[in-house]
């Protein structure tokens, strides 16, 4: 089933929406009109080929590339005139292609440096129920950002964004270029993430694994998004004509 | 840790010699020397502050001498006006400050100012990054050199002297071996909490800044603010280091304000090892040193002294902290 998508699909109570959200890089605009949304501890999916604007969403999202048009709210507080900062303290942690952990500090002063309860949350996130989620973490507390491999620095991102409390985990390619069995190991704590009822926005080239937990796929061709449907939508025929897979 | 705990070591041991120099010197005979080491203390001082906001901050300042002139010249101004029997300040509603030879008055006014100007040139100059920031630093230190130059009240480009060094009630400021131990207590106290700072949540935030600062802004940290608050306790930290200058000195000018001197004091830190707090004593040692010893061969002795510094930096990771660390053995 191939449909265009034109306005958010409601699956409960929305907490983040764009709207009609233009972005640019200096005079190249890359996202023409995104409109899309994720729910309350729902697990969204955005898909596409490389360059489509699915990392610069991501980032109009966080402030880091402002939109110039459009809305994008947050439980209905506007973000997107704000600084970055005071975006991630309503509540989103972002964990950003690339890792970008905290080299010169140990794995453990990478989870204290932003330990914050920034959603007021009841039984916030802390340093022992991360190391419960990516046990890894535990063993490599003292080793400093830049001695830890590849998936335990994507681990430790993950656990850094959530020593935020965020009520919204925003992941940007968060299994690239990882090992099998590492890669394993990151599904598996977002499948925990997912069950503690934590809202999630995924950018991931692994549409099986996303099948198996995401809730809702977005894709994106051309800086917008041209399809929205459930896993079970999301046919080989969508994702050999969107996708080229 | 292990790297933490040996630099704790390192930093006592460093204390401990500082301790013990002066009556080895006595027993010598070589008191001449202890002026010598208690320029090293307060240049240590100085070289420490900066590396804050260097070191653990990543803010490549050119302009921190400037600090150190205001706290000189808050030493010097007090004890000017209390010779002449005036007033520093003389505002309505009864506001006046009386000039004075006390050092902890000195101490305050200085710690005072120098933040208060810290807290107001950082304003502006850490919206800029890179060479801006550079550039905006060495601008501003010598806005205040030229500044000071025109003041002629207060001796212009000549300065001021000082007729003693102050005083302080139950010491005599005057004997060389009090003024040093209370200069090692002061920077005792600076290194203590300054770890204290750097190793506290506030301390991670500064490194994790320096790391990737876009990272801890979407991570929900103002940066800025944590700079800012960072580049006036070291601002106020290098007008201590001025206050004990112009009193060990007996003398204060504009050169202390010099883009030069701000140089100087980060070749010291750099020589030592930035970010470890003890590395820039250890440089202020070995540069003044070198300074004093090369001179006696030669009045070229910068034509040594450069290459020396090109060698420290191309091979000495991390300065004379890092080979120090390295002869001590790895982490692991």
């Amino acid at each position: 089933m191939i449909r265009q998508f034109r306005k958010p699909i409601s699956a409960g109570v929305m907490m983040l929406e764009l709207r009609g959200v233009e972005t640019r890089y200096g005079s190249s605009q890359v996202l023409f009109g995104v409109d899309l949304s994720v729910a309350e501890g729902q697990m969204v999916a955005l898909l596409g080929r490389n360059g489509m604007g699915k990392s610069t969403t991501i980032r109009s999202i966080m402030g880091l590339t402002p939109p110039f048009a459009g809305t994008i709210t947050l439980n209905g507080a506007e973000l997107q005139h704000l600084p970055v900062y005071r975006i991630a303290r309503l509540g989103i942690g972002l964990v950003p292609e690339g890792r970008q952990i905290f080299p010169t500090l140990t794995a453990c002063e990478n989870l204290t440096v932003v330990a914050a309860n920034f959603s007021g949350r009841s039984n916030p996130y802390t340093i022992k129920r991360i190391y419960d989620i990516f046990p890894r973490l535990a063993e490599r507390a003292q080793s400093l950002g830049s001695e830890l491999s590849g998936g335990e620095q994507q681990m430790l991102a993950i656990g850094r964004a959530l020593m935020t409390n965020p009520r919204l985990l925003l992941l940007d390619e968060a299994t690239e270029g990882l090992a099998p069995l590492i890669r394993e190991e990151i599904w598996r704590g977002l499948t925990i993430l997912k069950e503690r009822g934590l809202s999630v926005l995924v950018i991931d080239k692994n549409i099986n694994n996303l099948k198996k937990i995401v809730e809702r796929h977005f894709i994106m061709e051309r800086g917008r998004v041209v399809w929205s449907g459930e896993s079970v939508d999301l046919t080989e025929a969508v994702q050999k004509r969107y996708l080229g897979i | 840790m292990r790297a933490f705990l040996r630099n704790e070591r390192l930093m006592l041991t460093v204390l401990l010699v500082f301790a013990l120099l002066p009556p080895l010197f006595q027993l010598m005979g070589q008191e001449y020397l202890l002026s010598l080491l208690n320029r090293i203390l307060i240049y240590g001082l100085a070289a420490a502050s900066l590396d804050l906001i260097l070191g653990y901050g990543g803010m490549v300042s050119l302009g921190h001498a400037a600090f150190l002139g205001i706290g000189a010249y808050s030493a010097g101004i007090l004890a000017f006006h209390s010779y002449e029997g005036s007033a520093v300040l003389n505002w309505p509603m009864g506001l006046v400050l009386p000039g004075s030879e006390s050092l902890l008055l000195a101490l305050f006014v200085a710690v005072v100012m120098a933040g208060f100007f810290g807290l107001l040139t950082g304003s502006i100059s850490l919206r800029t990054r890179g060479m801006h920031f550079i550039m905006i630093t060495l601008a501003f230190a010598q806005m205040f050199y030229y500044l000071f130059i025109s003041l002629d009240r207060y001796g212009g480009e000549d300065g001021i002297s000082l007729f003693g060094r102050g005083h302080l009630p139950g010491f005599d400021l005057n004997n060389d071996f009090i003024y040093y131990y209370l200069c090692l207590f002061i920077l005792i106290l600076f290194l203590v909490l300054a770890r204290r700072f750097t190793t506290s949540r506030f301390g991670l935030v500064l490194r994790g800044g320096r790391d990737n600062e876009q990272r801890l802004r979407a991570l929900g940290f103002p940066v800025y603010r944590y700079r800012l608050i960072c580049y006036a306790l070291a601002a106020a930290a290098a007008g201590v280091a001025g206050v004990l200058m112009a009193h060990q000195g007996e003398y204060v000018s504009p050169g202390l304000m010099h883009w030069t001197k701000s140089g100087e004091i980060m070749v010291m830190v750099l020589l030592g090892g930035s970010g470890t707090l003890v590395g820039p004593l250890l440089g202020a040692g070995v540069l003044l040193l070198l300074e004093e010893v090369l001179a006696i061969y030669t009045e070229h002795w910068m034509v040594i002294l450069g290459p020396f510094l090109i060698l420290v930096v191309l091979f000495a990771r991390n300065g004379i902290h890092g080979l120090l660390m390295k002869i001590g053995g790895r982490d692991d």
